[in-house]
């Protein structure tokens, strides 16, 4: 009863009445855009109007300095037989099926092992989430160090295992996969962190109970503590989606694109398009139908995360 | 009898990992120390035998990198103290007033977190260049002013809070605003923290925006400084490195020294976002 009483604005009522109803209306009017206004243009402003606006974009012929001419569709249709889009394409989704899985596994195991209580589990949490808050740019500096062919930590590493030399980065059948690790040890913090308060969230009694009743550690895991965190992976799986689809910082900084376009992203593919070689309205295009592809996969995880949720198991 | 470790088995799987997560980081800095010649080196060294400070002072004479660490404290600045007034205030808004456009407004505000950069760049960029603010600080801080998600932040904040402080308050005669600034932002202390970490962390780290909004490279930013530089010549990695210890280091330091809120941050970006 105190929540509900709390979220209902009722506080209005409290005011002593000063004017008339009308102008007690216009000043609650003006007192409310005062608060909520300066934020609202901002927001609505530098979003909503330039979204539409690159709606019409994306159905011209521009290059941003010349007079524009109205294709229609034709950005659009030509986009999805494109050569360079559809391997672009094909890159995003190889590397949001690795990184997704992959950040979400990774962050159950690192958070359960986290959860224990351990000596030097301050020490081992800290160095585990120090990676999130540095910027894509420096990991991607970073890791053309630690990757360089030459002289890297890496392949120093796998002279002591006794295996091969690497070109690392500048393979461009591995280029991809590499990106993808790097992408998970930038990010994989996140996860892990919403994991872990997930994990601490679920109530002992749960747990205990299936103890009580014999269920092995495992088992324990598998059907007491993996439906609880259900919900939170669904979040995970839609925000990693989100961040996959749009990777560009890393690229930018690490392979822009090679080699022979084997990194190439949607979004750099965007940015060269846009920036680079001024087709304003194709790359437009491009990033309406990234836009629409990664809403349909969200709202798809959802909806599956949904259905699973319903059954038990 | 059974074969026991003498510690956690857990050890095993954490030690290993905190080293990868860690080390690469301890590398950056200390190889930011080290000469050309010991880096240019195989196998190599984790350690420097001595003590070089060329990479900084290279970084400092031969690029303007002290100048992009002053943009960046600049336009972070501006989008953490902006962020904190104008969000707190329309969260403020939406959560306790009553005005016509409130419900329409907060749709617009909600449907705009569907919409990502890319498809905002092209024309924010085109608005940028007409009214002149292409390749000035203002482009790179302009779209940090304010977002969504901190104005649902603070909302939510506001919407749990109790109203009877207030309505005391404002029958005693006190105003919306002061009341707003003497009662209830005290209160909202650690939703504020929340949103000042979370805006200095995305602030700070952005790439791909101040890329397209600025090509001047007095007016760069730390991340697009280094990721240029990084390309132009052949890479003198002491320099690279002292340049992204620049880059990364403030907010390592913060997280180190203001851990708890920080993980408290990213789990509320979870939970809520």
């Amino acid at each position: 009863m105190a929540v509900t009483f709390a979220v209902t604005p009722r506080s209005q009522s409290a005011v002593p009445a000063k004017r008339g109803p009308r102008g007690r209306a216009l000043r609650r009017g003006l007192t409310g855009w005062a608060f909520a206004g300066p934020a609202t243009v901002i927001v609505v402003g530098l979003s909503i109007f330039p979204a539409v606006w690159a709606f019409f974009i994306s159905r011209a012929k521009w290059n941003g300095i010349s007079p524009a001419t109205m294709v229609g569709w034709r950005n659009y249709q030509q986009l999805v037989q494109d050569p360079d889009m559809i391997a672009a394409a094909q890159h995003t989704l190889i590397l949001t099926a690795i990184f997704v899985p992959g950040s979400i596994v990774l962050g159950i195991v690192i958070a359960v092992a986290l959860n224990q209580k351990i000596r030097l589990i301050g020490f081992y949490r800290t160095c585990i989430f120090v990676p999130y808050v540095a910027s894509a740019a420096a990991t991607g500096i970073l890791a053309n160090f630690v990757f360089n062919p030459q002289f890297g930590a890496a392949n120093d590493i796998l002279r002591h295992l006794g295996l091969p030399q690497s070109q690392f980065l500048e393979n461009q059948h591995l280029a991809i996969y590499l990106i993808c690790l790097i992408l998970l040890w930038g990010e994989v913090g996140f996860t892990t962190v919403i994991y872990l308060a997930a994990l601490q969230d679920i109530p002992r009694e749960l747990v205990e109970a299936a103890v009580v009743d014999g269920a092995s550690r495992w088992r324990v895991f598998r059907h007491v503590t993996l439906p609880e965190l259900r919900p939170v992976t669904i979040f995970v799986a839609v925000w990693q989606t989100i961040t996959a689809m749009q990777l560009f910082d890393l690229i930018y900084t690490t392979t822009r694109g090679g080699p022979l376009n084997s990194t190439q992203t949607v979004v750099y593919y965007i940015y060269e398009l846009a920036f680079q070689t001024q087709r304003l309205g194709y790359g437009a295009a491009a990033a309406y139908l990234l836009f629409i592809v990664t809403l349909v996969l969200s709202l798809g995880v959802i909806l599956y995360g949904r259905r699973r949720g319903s059954e038990v198991f | 009898m059974r074969w026991k470790l003498p510690f956690s088995p857990w050890h095993l799987l954490l030690m290993p990992l905190a080293l990868i997560f860690v080390l690469p980081l301890v590398q950056m800095v200390l190889t930011s120390f080290m000469s050309s010649a010991e880096i240019n080196q195989f196998p190599p060294k984790l350690i420097p035998t001595s003590l070089h400070i060329e990479g900084y002072r290279h970084l400092f004479t031969e690029t303007k990198a002290l100048r992009w660490f002053a943009n960046t404290v600049i336009v972070s600045g501006i989008a953490v103290v902006s962020h904190l007034v104008l969000c707190s205030m329309a969260g403020y808004g939406f959560a306790r007033l009553r005005f016509a456009g409130r419900g329409i407004a907060f749709v617009l505000i909600l449907a705009t977190v569907m919409i990502p950069i890319q498809l905002l760049m092209i024309p924010t960029y085109l608005m940028f260049a007409r009214i002149g603010i292409v390749d000035t600080l203002a482009a790179a801080f302009v779209p940090w002013l304010a977002s969504a998600f901190g104005i649902f932040l603070m909302r939510q904040f506001f919407l749990g809070l109790p109203v009877e402080l207030e309505e005391a308050a404002l029958i005693d005669g006190c105003g919306r605003w002061r009341t707003f600034r003497s009662i209830v932002l005290p209160l909202a202390r650690p939703a504020l923290t929340t949103l000042a970490i979370i805006t200095l962390l995305w602030s700070w780290n952005d790439l791909l925006w101040p890329l397209v909004a600025i090509s001047d490279d007095s007016r760069f930013t730390l991340q697009i400084g280094l990721a240029n530089f990084q390309g132009m010549r052949r890479t003198e990695w002491s320099q690279l490195m002292a340049g992204n210890v620049l880059a990364t280091m403030p907010l390592i330091i913060a997280f180190l020294v203001a851990q708890k809120r920080f993980i408290a941050t990213m789990t509320f970006t979870g939970i809520k976002g």
